[in-house]
């Protein structure tokens, strides 16, 4: 367990040194979420009814751009050999990879998310329900998007590519966490959403480190 | 008994059959074509409300099934491949996921035909189409991702490892998408027909479902009797082959 704490202080610290890649993903996240009035108009009853949609496809995409950086530095400087071959389990460290990966560049995401949804027109209890959602989805979409990241290490067209294989695996989510907003405007009560949420947060993170390590031997032998 | 199960698990055994296979399979494709075909567009009378539109069934639905079909089959393979580490496993999922892809994208194509004069819409965000939608994403992504990556060995086994994790996640997004559009949408446009269907016109889905299988062993047995030589022409096997001895490698 104390490897698991070291790695995330790790990532932490290496993350906080270069402050430019983390605030990359949050300004991406901030300028989409700009764009659809832009495009869509600025009357308050469209905005608030696609609001809730429009920031969690923006925090996806914004989870989903940062997850190349996963895997990738540490496999250009050769530490991540190191860790596959260390004697601690890969799989509690590669969740310990995950778990920084989100401290940094999803929760950051569910933060920001309610400011945005301001702009959106949002009433409060749905602002608290689109972070509580992101909060319970963007752990997922770190955990699904990390086997993509692992399976894509060092490979040709690397971004794109993650794109194509995961966004198709993020499907759920995104139905039930923007859902659980919608659910919540509508009056129908967004309990059932969150437990879903929840019920797919616990398998992702059992299973997605033990996946991610396939991957990561796959790439690496 | 024993039953030597891996004898055809060798590339070089393997070739050997599909090639004895693949012909009679594609003139057993062909003639059931022409049955499924002729007994759906002549034989079967017109559905009593849909006219002679409903006719694309017999290629709509068999071609869906087949898109599940194939997936689950990859899936196999796949488990096959990472847990007993042989090659022809890998080459068998490569070979079978352009012809899924194939056969989702029909699906998706002849969905859209059928829908346009029944619902009046080329495209309704129903849960079954969505959901082979994703399907038809799974597939591209698979082969996206194995064409990238240029070692094979590395590429097969990526491939397996996606393709169970889509297998795994197709039921949840099937699930997913279904809860989603009861919320959205209810119940303006429904799938489901009347049970009651004439025999002939079973007959004639089952007949083209069952040309469409044995059209993709037809064709997976082409397509890894490709792979087996291309991956495996620096062997002595494959140089003393009487189709590859003229070629220069």
């Amino acid at each position: 367990m104390s490897a698991f704490f070291a790695l995330v202080a790790r990532d932490l610290r290496l993350a906080f040194r270069r402050k430019a890649e983390v605030l990359s993903g949050l300004f991406f996240f901030v300028v989409v979420a700009a764009l659809f009035p832009l495009a869509i108009g600025p009357e308050a009853a469209t905005l608030r009814h696609i609001g809730p949609g429009v920031l969690w496809v923006g925090a996806l995409l914004a989870s989903m751009l940062t997850l190349p950086r996963l895997f990738e530095n540490d496999w250009r400087d050769g530490s991540l050999e190191h860790l596959v071959l260390s004697p601690h389990p890969l799989g509690l460290l590669v969740l310990g990879k995950i778990f920084a990966h989100w401290l940094v560049s999803g929760l950051p995401l569910v933060a920001l998310a309610p400011l945005l949804g301001l702009q959106f027109d949002l009433p409060s209890d749905a602002l608290g329900m689109l972070a509580l959602s992101l909060l319970l989805g963007t752990p997922v979409l770190s955990c699904i998007g990390a086997i993509g990241a692992a399976l894509t290490l060092g490979v040709r067209g690397g971004g794109v590519l993650v794109a194509l294989l995961v966004l198709p695996l993020f499907v759920p989510v995104l139905v039930f966490g923007a859902g659980a907003v919608e659910a919540l405007n509508s009056g129908l009560g967004a309990q059932a959403h969150v437990s879903i949420l929840l019920a797919m947060l616990l398998p992702a993170v059992f299973f997605s480190p033990w996946a991610c390590s396939a991957a990561l031997r796959i790439a690496l032998e | 008994m024993t039953m030597r199960w891996f004898y055809y698990a060798a590339p070089q055994t393997f070739y050997g059959l599909a090639g004895r296979l693949w012909p009679w399979l594609a003139a057993l494709a062909l003639a059931l074509t022409l049955a499924g075909l002729w007994v759906g567009f002549a034989l079967a009378p017109a559905d009593a409300q849909q006219g002679e539109g409903y006719r694309i069934i017999f290629v709509h639905v068999p071609a869906s099934w087949m898109s599940m079909v194939i997936y689950l089959a990859m899936a196999f393979w796949a488990v096959l491949g990472l847990t007993f580490n042989t090659r022809l496993s890998g080459m068998m999922t490569r070979a079978l996921a352009p012809t899924g892809a194939i056969f989702a994208f029909l699906s998706l194509w002849t969905g859209a035909l059928w829908g346009k004069p029944m619902w009046g819409a080329w495209w309704v965000w129903d849960a079954r189409l969505t959901s082979e939608l994703v399907l038809f994403f799974l597939y591209l992504g698979y082969i996206a991702l194995t064409s990238a990556i240029d070692d094979v060995r590395r590429a097969d086994r990526a491939g397996a490892l996606i393709a169970i994790v889509g297998a795994i996640n197709v039921p949840i997004i099937y699930f997913s998408v279904k809860w989603w559009n009861t919320l959205h949408q209810g119940a303006s446009v429904s799938l489901t027909r009347s049970p009651s269907m004439a025999q002939l016109m079973l007959w004639g889905m089952l007949l083209m479902a069952l040309a469409m299988w044995v059209y993709t062993l037809a064709i997976v047995c082409y397509r890894v009797r490709t792979l087996i030589i291309e991956r495996e022409r620096h062997t002595d096997w494959v140089k003393a082959l009487p189709e590859v001895a003229g070629v220069k490698a």
